[in-house]
């Protein structure tokens, strides 16, 4: 596939992104006027070293994270002023998060954990209403990610791979725009890490998906569209990636 | 609802919580057994202060007696307050001493004399329960019934066993006298009016008749001098029995007839083999004791008169300030003996004198209602109306006041209970840091954060509070067992059935008093996790995200 320069507006982009993180009286600066775009349908990897300010670049994007000084625009409105309501709306409707950890909750067995964002979306009233639906809709996508003989599981008894595969089916179940991934392969074997690439790029293929991902491997991140290097809280250059 | 997925999980993962649930139960286990047995204790003194009392008294301020007599006081009762009247009963009171004689040995002893009229008295407060002819009797171990039957009046009979106890005395005394009489002719014994019980002659007083000096015991003279010394500057006076007329009278009780209270004529032994109490009696009725009172003297200045009485029953209420103190007497033959009946010159009764009127209403709740209307009918300065709380409020404020700093402690011990949770609390929201961060990154609000953590405060709560409370409860139902099984255990007995007068531990469980421990143990447990609920909503996400 081709990389043509598309005029269109960014699904969402983040500008002139400044951050630092302070410890006791040592001053980080992790991000020192950063910014990315992502349009829609994109596939970007976000590379750096460790501590060149990727994962908090991600992280403002998403707006987890607030920056000291820039803006995030989602649609080309700006977001990371917003509200806290209005920001953890956005979180569970809009973004889809995965992490190299995976984060589960360990209280829950996997099928809960798919579901527990739209426990989040809705009031207690609403989610019993829905529950039906809610739970079917779970089950379509662990077996949309090949997990459906593990849904009663708790994560303690997940392998890595599988963990993965289901924090990228509870990230989908709110039907994101954008799936913003920190180190999705980081924690997982060659082999099990591939799976999970395969997954990610076949979803942003069938759906559209928006795709940010954050790694530290070459090879990983030369399978997204686009890679964006980060080095000392700047962006180096936006390199067009091979055709994949 | 992830809020309450997660409560419950947490609930049913966490066996540290646990500890904390274990302390707010116990602590309202506590307070709910306490506060039971407190009550009934409570209860039960209140009980019987107030049966022996009635609701509303109406005393006189001084010792002769209400002015207008006790036909007119009655009357101005009933006229003011006669519709909330369920039953009222005159009585005089007065302070006194009583002497028995036991073995060789005379006991004098202070009273409290009340001269009542029993048909009255049984219906104003529960008078049949404490006599002892009208109740069980625990004889060898075994409970046989009264000695006289249910619908029997509470009188001044004597019962059959009482009647030949006393013939057998006389009969006896009488042999000893004519062989003293025998073997010394020449002294003169005069016949013996004021025996008391016993058998030994030397300590019968001698007396003349009733205008006379008296020639008493020394003893006694001493005694009842001490008693109400420094005011009686007049001899004593003392007034002899009726003498008995005819064969037929031969063992009769005299005018004079008391119920006695126990701890009077009894006391404790232990039985040097078996290390068991029992109770002696050192007087019975059908025995005669000496009773010395106050009266207003001719002279009008307070003389001491003395004179005998019969014993009828046993007074035995449970309560040791009554039971060691209380003589009941007759009224009519005490008004006689104090000079307050008043006679025409034919010599009948046209007035007499009482010190007070104990009255039972129908609604205790009017109570207020008739003590004004009582204090309106009667000149304050010689009378005085008031409730029996109003009487006893010293102790019952005393009882009130411990109940209420009671409350306090334990309810501080549910307080502790609270620091525990909130320690164990953050422990908790530190274990759980990185999965706030998991559910802030899903979108989860702070608030909806820091409910979890509140409601999960709650849910400790509550099941501390239930099983708290069940536990208080089974307790309370089965204290008696319990306390058997600690006596046996430690091998003494806890609950001393001779200090405390109770068969059984009293208890009383209030329904209000339940619940509000149940809350308020609540409110500690979820007070105590706002703190560290707030810590877990305020957290960054992506702090928490890293931690670890």
């Amino acid at each position: 596939m081709t990389q043509t320069l598309k005029m269109t507006t960014p699904l969402i982009s983040a500008k002139a992104i400044q951050k630092t993180y302070t410890t006791g009286s040592h001053h980080v600066r992790v991000l020192r006027g950063a910014g990315i775009t992502a349009t829609e349908g994109e596939f970007i990897s976000v590379i750096g070293q460790s501590g060149s300010g990727k994962s908090t670049m991600l992280h403002v994007l998403g707006l987890l994270d607030a920056p000291d000084v820039g803006e995030v625009l989602y649609e080309g409105k700006r977001i990371d002023n917003l509200s806290e309501s209005a920001r953890d709306q956005l979180r569970n409707r809009v973004f889809g998060f995965i992490f190299q950890f995976y984060h589960l909750l360990p209280e829950l067995s996997l099928l809960e954990n798919v579901m527990a964002p739209l426990m989040i979306r809705y009031s207690l009233l609403d989610y019993w209403k829905q529950r039906r639906a809610i739970k079917q809709q779970a089950r379509d996508i662990l077996e949309e990610v090949g997990l459906s003989h593990r849904i009663k599981h708790r994560p303690s008894e997940l392998s890595g791979g599988e963990l993965q595969r289901g924090a990228i089916a509870r990230a989908l179940i709110t039907r994101p725009r954008i799936l913003l991934a920190d180190e999705p392969t980081g924690n997982l074997d060659a082999e099990t890490g591939q799976e999970i690439m395969e997954l990610l790029k076949k979803l942003n293929d069938d759906s559209k998906l928006t795709i940010v991902m954050v790694t530290h491997d070459e090879s990983v991140a030369a399978q997204a569209h686009r890679i964006v290097r980060l080095k000392e809280g700047q962006i180096e250059k936006a390199v067009i990636a091979n055709a994949i | 609802m992830y809020k309450l997925l997660l409560c419950v999980r947490y609930l049913r993962t966490r066996y540290i919580a646990l500890a904390s649930i274990t302390s707010v139960m116990l602590g309202v286990a506590t307070m709910i057994v306490v506060n039971s047995v407190l009550a009934g204790f409570t209860n039960e003194m209140r009980d019987r202060i107030h049966g022996f009392l009635a609701d509303v008294l109406l005393e006189s301020r001084h010792t002769e007696g209400i002015v207008e007599g006790s036909e007119e006081t009655l009357r101005r009762v009933e006229a003011a307050i006669g519709k909330h009247v369920a039953a009222m009963t005159p009585t005089v009171e007065i302070p006194g001493m009583a002497q028995i004689t036991y073995g060789s040995e005379t006991y004098p002893m202070p009273i409290s004399l009340v001269g009542i009229r029993p048909e009255t008295k049984a219906k104003v407060g529960p008078l049949r329960n404490y006599l002892a002819n009208h109740q069980p009797r625990e004889v060898d171990g075994q409970t046989l019934p009264p000695l006289k039957s249910a619908d029997a009046p509470v009188d001044w009979e004597l019962t059959d066993e009482a009647l030949e106890r006393r013939r057998d005395l006389k009969q006896m005394q009488r042999d000893l006298l004519e062989q003293q009489q025998m073997l010394q002719p020449e002294v003169r014994f005069s016949d013996t009016t004021g025996e008391v019980g016993a058998s030994d002659i030397s300590d019968i007083p001698q007396f003349d008749d009733e205008q006379g000096d008296v020639i008493a015991d020394a003893e006694t003279e001493a005694d009842t001098n001490s008693g109400i010394q420094g005011l009686l500057n007049q001899p004593p006076v003392f007034l002899p029995d009726a003498p008995e007329e005819t064969e037929r009278d031969f063992g009769a009780p005299l005018d004079a007839r008391v119920y006695i209270g126990e701890g009077l004529v009894s006391y404790m032994a232990t039985d040097p083999d078996t290390g068991e109490q029992h109770r002696v009696m050192m007087a019975e009725p059908g025995d005669d004791i000496t009773i010395t009172t106050v009266r207003l003297g001719k002279t009008g200045k307070p003389e001491t008169v003395s004179f005998n009485a019969t014993i009828v029953d046993i007074f035995r209420s449970g309560m040791s300030e009554y039971d060691g103190q209380l003589v009941l007497m007759n009224l009519e033959e005490l008004q006689r003996k104090r000079g307050m009946l008043h006679f025409d010159p034919e010599g009948n009764i046209i007035n007499d004198s009482i010190t007070s009127v104990q009255i039972k209403l129908h609604d205790y709740a009017n109570a207020e209602e008739v003590v004004k209307a009582l204090q309106a009918s009667f000149p304050p300065s010689a009378v005085h109306a008031g409730t029996w709380e109003d009487k006893q409020n010293v102790l019952l404020s005393a009882v009130e006041m411990e109940t209420a700093i009671l409350n306090v402690l334990l309810f501080l011990i549910i307080t502790v209970a609270g620091f525990g949770i909130l320690a164990i609390f953050f422990m908790i929201v530190v274990e759980k840091t990185r999965d706030i961060g998991i559910l802030k990154s899903l979108g989860a609000s702070s608030k909806g954060v820091m409910s979890i953590f509140l409601s999960y405060g709650l849910a400790l709560g509550l099941v501390g509070s239930i099983a708290g409370v069940v536990i208080g409860l089974l307790f309370v139902r089965y204290i008696n067992e319990i306390e058997d099984g600690l006596s046996w255990l430690t091998g003494r007995e806890v609950f001393d059935r001779d200090i405390y007068y109770f068969d059984t531990i009293p208890t009383h469980v209030s329904p209000m008093m339940v619940f509000w421990v149940a809350v308020g143990a609540m409110a500690i447990a979820v007070l105590a996790s706002v703190l560290p609920a707030r810590r877990a909503s305020r957290l960054h996400p992506v702090r928490a995200l890293r931690f670890d």
